[in-house]
């Protein structure tokens, strides 16, 4: 009893109703995308948002057993966890189910689970354990290095799916490790690499380079002209030019629809009944909303699937017509509250593991909902990730459910362990 | 290690400020998106909305016994929105609307001119059995919706010129018409009543906002069809048109070139108006009707010209009823004042003198009117018989005008004529001031020369005898829609000012003509029924004289009035007269005692036939006129034996490019 108590004494009540909300408004939401007006209001469990009903039920289910159980079960046994999600991944590469062109799913009688939704939990937990541990100098790069194989292993397996959308959803312990002392210059490495990327793509690969050259003189100008900084400016362009041509060797290998897909971002391409028609009525929805949004239930371009994947990936059409920009602000202010609350409890946190372990969850979070919405609203490629805790699929919610109260669940313990 | 917590501690800013800048951007990117650009908003209208025009049924026409005349069929016109219909399967549907397929594509890339987003008309009036076949796998082409339409249709093909035609909206009419409503690809009415009742008949077009989803199905009404208006179907006509006689004078003139009209003479309602060759209306309906429309317009009959209303005929022998009636008014003859049959005057035919005017008009005495005509012009108000011939010229001008002739009868149908009837400001164009007197232009007198009447002006002669001297301007409508509305029109008594009396000793004259030995439209006269009538043979110098015959009916409470004109056939008191009688009789009998003349009518227009001879029937032989210099002036032709005057008056009448050229020429 006296367990029981503490835990609703010290458990982040912010956190927990931001959850709450996200939730009920996911579950309208899906309500609403699949909501036929010719039916009427109906309500059975063979629809989705039945079905999505019963996920919630499910999810609060984990998030109850994480709070009323031992957080050592999630700690001592992070490594097993990460092995039985790497052997889950291996095994989905021989007996998944094909869907869309990505053997993504198991199917265990009338169930389909997505270990690569289970491996961002399983990663983070054994991320977090080995990088935590007290004799490592998470300063050296060695160590950074040897700290990352633990995701980059669980992204080339799912790259082997492949499913570039979840690999990409790894990328979040780039911050991590930023956090934990890798150097600034790898993130902005990163971002130079990203606008080289798509400047290599837009432009003739010859002009972007001398636009690089220049780029270089420039910073050797500005700063000592040293034989130093010479020969770093020289280093710096030779790498960019094995980059640009490496994209342009990439990008003609990459399969077609992603390279369409990739075009259409970028506005080379505007075939909008091919490729760009996803984004292109994405935009639409969205765009109708206007300033409050159509109103529950009322909006058209969801309602008449016109919107593809309406109630998984493009869930935020929906908000996006039917709440219009208001109803968009909220959600982006709750979804910044709950990044932000994660960020500080984690700096709270008394022991590495917590910290690591909330920066994770923190990030991976962020790039779902980065990628997501930066998709919806034509800033990304579409790439297909869920938005967490309103796209409709229960491996996702459980995730980001476990992810999510784990990490309040440590938050718990800290306070205990005063 | 508690300092590895606190060593980077701060990088703890850098992440969420990363965090608030990806957010941020994404908010006024949101910003933008919903409530900068609007583009979205019209594109998610055109996806999820169909705004379905819903085409009102135009009012249907009646006839005065409640007959259709007119009524509507439906079809089915196959919509395209272009932006959603890019990845089309041309082939296959060209296949289902039986058109080519470049010639879809064609169709396609010419609606995505018009407009991407703007529904066009991808093919025209479907038939039943097409749309049936298409509906089917409309589910597969997206961006294509089905309208229904309707189109005219005649159930007895008659009057089409009355009725008129529908065709689609024209360029020249849409720039004009666009702020009343109209749409590219609405119908409009383009002639007859169609045309002139359009406001009353068009009705008023209601819209649906019907929401589809993305296969292109509908999904209902929008907001509980909050946003829709219903089609109000337009107004019925209810006409004065008399089926049974319009057919039967249809009938009778069919293989004639001409016209027949007919009214009732107390209320100035039109009962038959036929002009010969016509055409079945049901042939200018749909998708024939622009190909239909070039074969009869290139028809060397041109049976699309209206000669009731726009043909310009010189009237012939039935201008002696108002010469005899302007001369009594002026006081210049007495009723029984007789002038010698001098043949050196006009050609005449063999026949007593004339002691009075009844029997005058009954003869049809050309001579007799010669001097009637030469007493209204040259009464002495002058000594110089120029002046005098002028001064008397602009009186009978009046009178004239009181006849409604020189003037546009205010029927209600489109292009109405005014005929045309020479004043004094005409002559002194072409022959010059004071240069002209009455015997320049005495062949006025008989109704030939410059004088034109159109045939519904001669048919309102008639009405107006048979009113003793007033008309009322002749219509086609006599109520609107379901309230009965009268149209606002002129009702007024139009007087000539001439004594009923006066009309008496006329009407006494053409009761002679028909019902009397010696009369010229003997023809002409039904058992029972009291007829007064007057033939005429109007000259024609391209071809066989006109056959011209105009009757009112019965004597004493006139029911019908006609006017028949029969183009190169001869005599009137020989064709137009028994032609005349037939329709008289069937109106007021609705029997045809006399198919003898039936049969004779018929036999005149097979192959073989026997002109008839001249001197067979002496008594109703006409006369030809002496040759006279008689002109008639046309835009851009300086008429002879005269220097060129210039510019023609304003109300000299245009020449009808399509009309037969009825009038007489030097």
């Amino acid at each position: 009893m006296n367990e029981q108590r503490k835990i609703w004494r010290n458990i982040d009540i912010p956190l927990v109703l931001a959850y709450l909300v996200l939730v009920i408004m996911g579950w309208c939401n899906i309500y609403s995308a699949v909501f036929d007006p010719e039916i009427g209001p109906t309500f059975t469990f063979d629809t989705r948002y039945g079905r999505q009903l019963i996920y919630i039920g499910f999810a609060l289910v984990i998030a109850f057993f994480v709070l009323y159980t031992n957080l050592k079960i999630w700690t001592q046994f992070a490594y097993l966890y990460y092995a039985v999600s790497i052997l889950l991944l291996m095994a989905v590469l021989v007996v998944g189910t094909e869907i869309s062109g990505a053997k993504a799913w198991i199917k265990i009688g009338p169930m389909s689970i997505q270990p690569a939704e289970f491996a961002k939990f399983a990663t983070c937990l054994a991320f977090a354990k080995y990088a935590s541990r007290p004799d490592l100098n998470m300063r050296l790069v060695r160590n950074q290095i040897v700290a990352s194989l633990w995701f980059l292993l669980s992204i080339g397996l799912i790259l082997l799916e492949p499913d570039a959308g979840s690999a990409l959803v790894f990328t979040a312990f780039i911050f991590v490790l930023y956090r934990e002392g890798m150097s600034g210059n790898v993130l902005i490495t990163g971002v130079v690499a990203i606008i080289l990327f798509i400047l290599a793509l837009l432009l003739n690969q010859y002009v972007l380079m001398g636009l690089v050259a220049l780029a270089c003189g420039l910073l050797v100008v500005i700063n000592k002209k040293s034989f130093k900084n010479i020969a770093m400016a020289i280093a710096i362009f030779l790498t960019c030019c094995v980059f640009i041509r490496g994209v342009d060797y990439a990008f003609n290998h990459l399969s077609d629809h992603q390279r369409s897909r990739i075009n259409v971002l970028l506005g080379i391409d505007s075939d909008l009944k091919g490729a760009g028609y996803n984004v292109n009525q994405s935009k639409i929805a969205i765009g109708s909303g206007g300033f409050f949004g159509k109103g529950f239930l009322d909006g058209t371009q969801t309602k008449f699937n016109f919107v593809p994947e309406q109630s998984t990936d493009f869930i935020f059409c929906t908000i996006g017509e039917e709440w219009g920009w208001l109803g968009s602000t909220v959600l982006l202010g709750l979804f910044l509250f709950v990044l932000i609350r994660i960020i500080l409890l984690a700096e709270k946190q008394k022991n590495d593991f917590g910290r690591i372990y909330g920066y994770g969850v923190a990030c991976i979070f962020f790039i779902h909902i980065f990628v997501n919405i930066g998709m919806t609203i034509g800033l990304l490629p579409v790439i297909g990730i869920p938005l967490p805790f309103f796209s409709y699929g229960g491996s996702s919610l459980w995730t980001f459910t476990l992810l999510l109260f784990v990490f309040i669940k440590m938050d718990i313990q800290r306070h205990a362990s005063v | 290690m508690p300092n590895r917590a606190s060593i980077y501690a701060e990088r703890s800013r850098i992440v969420i400020l990363i965090f608030i800048g990806v957010f941020f951007v994404f908010w006024i990117r949101l910003f933008y998106l919903q409530i900068l650009d609007s583009t979205y908003k019209t594109d998610a209208e055109n996806n999820a909305f169909r705004k379905k025009t819903q085409y009102a049924g135009r009012g249907l026409i009646y006839d005065r016994n409640g007959e259709l005349l007119v009524y509507n069929e439906a079809v089915y016109d196959l919509m395209i929105i272009p932006i959603q219909a890019a990845n089309t399967d041309w082939a296959h549907l060209a296949e289902l609307i039986e058109i080519d397929e470049a010639g879809a594509v064609q169709r396609y890339k010419k609606a995505r001119a018009y407009s991407r987003y703007a529904p066009s008309v991808f093919e025209k009036q479907l038939s039943k059995e097409t749309y049936g076949r298409l509906q089917e796998h409309l589910y597969m082409f997206p961006g294509f919706y089905v309208h229904s339409r309707t189109l005219r249709r005649y159930p007895h093909a008659v009057a089409a010129h009355v009725l008129g035609d529908v065709g689609e909206i024209s360029e020249d009419e849409l720039l004009r018409l666009e702020p009343e409503g109209y749409k590219s690809g609405d119908y409009i009415g383009k002639s007859g009543l169609e045309k002139y009742y359009e406001n009353d008949l068009k009705g008023q077009k209601g819209v649906k906002m019907i929401m589809v989803d993305v296969l292109n199905r509908e999904k209902g009404s929008y907001k509980d069809g909050a946003f829709d208006s219903a089609a109000i179907a337009g107004e019925n006509l209810y006409t004065s048109l008399h089926l049974g006689l319009q057919a039967y004078a249809e009938r009778l003139m069919k293989g004639r070139r001409g016209s027949v009209v007919a009214i009732e003479p107390k209320t100035g309602e039109i009962l038959a108006l036929v002009s010969s060759p016509g055409y079945d209306p049901n042939l200018l309906v749909g998708r024939k009707r622009s190909q239909n429309y070039q074969v009869l317009l290139n028809d060397t009959v041109k049976p699309l010209f209206d000669r009731a209303l726009m043909a310009f005929y010189p009237p012939g022998s039935i201008f002696k009823i108002p010469q005899a009636l302007i001369a009594l008014q002026e006081g210049v003859i007495k009723p029984y004042t007789g002038f010698v049959c001098d043949r050196s005057l006009l050609g005449c035919h063999n026949h007593p003198s004339a002691t009075s005017v009844p029997e005058g008009l009954k003869m049809s005495c050309n001579p007799y009117f010669y001097q009637v005509f030469k007493r209204v012009l040259m009464q002495g108000r002058s000594d110089n018989r120029f002046v005098d011939s002028r001064l008397g010229l602009d009186v009978w001008c009046e009178y004239m005008g009181r006849f409604g002739f020189g003037q546009q009868l205010d029927i209600d149908l489109p292009n109405v004529k005014t005929g045309f009837i020479p004043n004094s400001a005409f002559y002194d164009r072409i022959y010059g001031h004071n240069q002209w007197a009455f015997s320049t232009i005495y062949s006025l007198s008989i109704g030939q020369g410059e004088v034109g009447l159109i045939p519904l002006q001669m048919a309102n002669l008639a009405a107006t005898v048979a009113n003793r001297g007033y008309y009322i301007t002749p219509h086609i409508v006599k109520t609107i829609g379901e309230a009965r509305r009268v149209p606002g029109r002129d009702t007024a008594r139009h007087e000539t000012g001439i004594d009923a009396d006066f009309f008496e000793v006329v009407i006494r004259g053409m009761y002679g003509a028909v019902h009397e030995e010696g009369g010229t439209a003997r023809r002409a006269r039904i058992p029972h029924i009291a007829v007064c009538g007057k033939t005429g043979t109007s000259e024609n110098p391209h071809g066989k004289d006109h056959s011209v015959f105009i009757a009112f009916a019965p004597m004493d409470d006139p029911q019908i009035a006609i006017s028949v004109f029969i183009e190169n056939h001869g005599f009137g008191g020989t064709w137009a007269a028994p032609l005349g009688s037939l329709l008289i009789e069937k109106y007021l009998t609705d029997t045809v005692t006399r198919p003898e003349l039936e049969r004779m009518l018929d036999d005149a227009l097979k192959p073989v036939v026997a002109k008839p001879k001249p001197a067979e029937r002496p008594q109703t032989r006409e006369p030809l006129m002496a040759p006279l210099p008689q002109m008639m002036p046309q835009l851009g032709t300086a008429p002879l034996g005269m220097p060129s005057t210039g510019t023609p008056a304003p109300n000299v009448p245009q020449p009808q490019p399509s009309s037969p050229t009825p009038t007489t020429e030097p």
